[in-house]
């Protein structure tokens, strides 16, 4: 009976991740074509790219491993889903273990890890040079983002737990509101944007240069659960941000939602407003931007925190 | 009138294959992203590979060497999938029709469902050429 109740919830935050996802990720192509002075693509257009896709036909390309290709886009959804489940029920407060930021960190680098898999199954070149640059990807913004996530975990009274960060910034205020706080939230801003894998750090399906990179070979319904993935990805990635620094997860009440609502979309537009502001970067200059100057901060951050400023 | 097609409609992705074109189509094609023509508005985006384009929209006069790139590109573009013929060279040859590269016009290698002829086609016209087709469609 349990596993089964377990199952239906999997199912329904499956369903309403995917609907936030599309709906903010229009949000964001919206947001786009208004800077770039263009009208936009209409509100339901991510949900006809879905629908879209799931009536074309799946090509399988001949030198590539069958299944592995077929089931990596799949492993790369389900663990996104797995995440925002994980996150509904933390913000619910009915759900929660010492360790579970550790959980999240470990689940959230899966969807880089099904798009490796896939591309590398696909024996396609170019896709090839694309999870080359997405590995190198996924090593360089790990760090910052470990350093962005150790440090409201320390201000928290070294707890691992994401429900203790909560409930700290319910007492103390919020995370952010500190001048290591600052850094913190800087850092991981930028990190979760290489995460999502949205334009300055989009090198990895270089559209221009490598024609789509590790998604060159997908077709159909199995692109379709790639786009799902990175629509999911938005939503949980910009939740954990707002969780971690900018505190007020009091979900429950009307108000508290509101409020909850207004962080959650500040997040998303930041996150828009540096995709749109900047070009993309070569790996090497990603690498070096990643492991010099950001980890020099969240260093910086960590010591400020350790001596409580 | 179902779900799937309603959708197709609302969301062509397009790759633009050129197959020996004096870039002026090209051109006018890259026109219709700018934000003055913004064809985004109509769910219209450019997609790198073939593998994720509903639409090709193919220019230039088919030259013998391009013919079976051509064919390649068509069988790698997943079905149900649009053909459009994009200046009077691809529809019909134009002034090169009887030149000694020529391998025909575009519907002779693969299955036409747009022309759009013109030299170039303006882009009004290009997307007054495929909403109409829209239209059409069912």
């Amino acid at each position: 009976m349990n596993a089964i109740y377990n199952f239906v919830y999997f199912i329904l935050s499956f369903l309403v991740l995917s609907i936030i996802g599309l709906f903010v990720s229009w949000i964001d192509r919206k947001i786009t074509a208004r800077i770039q002075w263009r009208v936009g693509p209409p509100w339901y257009q991510n949900f006809a790219d879905i629908i879209k896709l799931s009536g074309k036909e799946i090509l399988i390309p001949e030198n590539g491993n069958k299944f592995i290709f077929l089931f990596s886009p799949i492993l790369g959804l389900i663990s996104a889903t797995i995440c925002g489940t994980i996150i509904f029920l933390v913000l619910k407060k009915n759900f929660g273990f010492g360790g579970d930021l550790i959980l999240f960190v470990y689940l959230l680098i899966i969807p880089s890890l099904s798009i490796i898999l896939g591309g590398s199954s696909s024996g396609n070149v170019l896709a090839s040079v694309g999870i080359s640059r997405e590995l190198k990807l996924l090593l360089s913004y790990e760090l910052p983002f470990i350093c962005g996530i150790i440090i409201p975990a320390i201000k928290s009274g070294s707890t691992t737990s994401l429900i203790e960060i909560i409930k700290y910034q319910e007492i103390n205020g919020s995370n952010i509101l500190s001048f290591s706080g600052i850094l913190g939230f800087i850092i991981i801003l930028i990190s979760s944007v290489g995460k999502l894998g949205v334009v300055p750090f989009d090198l990895a399906e270089a559209e221009t240069e490598i024609a789509g990179g590790s998604l060159i070979e997908y077709s159909g319904i199995l692109l379709g659960f790639y786009k799902l993935t990175k629509a999911i990805l938005f939503v949980v990635v910009p939740i954990f941000v707002v969780i971690l620094y900018l505190g007020g997860s009091e979900v429950n009440s009307f108000g508290g939602f509101l409020i909850f609502l207004i962080k959650y979309l500040i997040v998303v537009i930041l996150i828009t407003l540096i995709r749109n502001t900047n070009p993309r970067l070569r790996i090497d200059q990603t690498l070096r931007f990643f492991w010099g100057w950001l980890t020099l901060i969240g260093i910086l951050g960590i010591l400020l925190t350790l001596s409580g400023v | 009138m179902n779900l799937k097609l309603k959708a197709l409609k609302k969301s062509l992705w397009v790759y633009h294959l050129s197959a020996g074109s004096c870039n002026n189509c090209d051109i006018e094609i890259l026109d219709l992203l700018t934000p003055r023509f913004d064809v985004e508005r109509f769910g219209i985006i450019l997609a790198a590979s073939p593998r994720h384009a509903d639409v090709l929209l193919c220019t230039g006069i088919v030259n013998k060497k391009c013919v079976e790139r051509i064919k390649e590109v068509y069988e790698q573009t997943p079905k149900p999938c649009v053909v459009v013929a994009i200046g009077a060279c691809a529809c019909s040859g134009g002034i090169f029709r009887d030149g000694y590269q020529m391998a025909g016009p575009l519907n002779k290698i693969i299955p036409v469902d747009v022309y759009i002829p013109g030299c170039p086609p303006k882009p009004e016209s290009i997307i007054a050429g495929i909403v109409k087709f829209l239209r059409e469609l069912k």
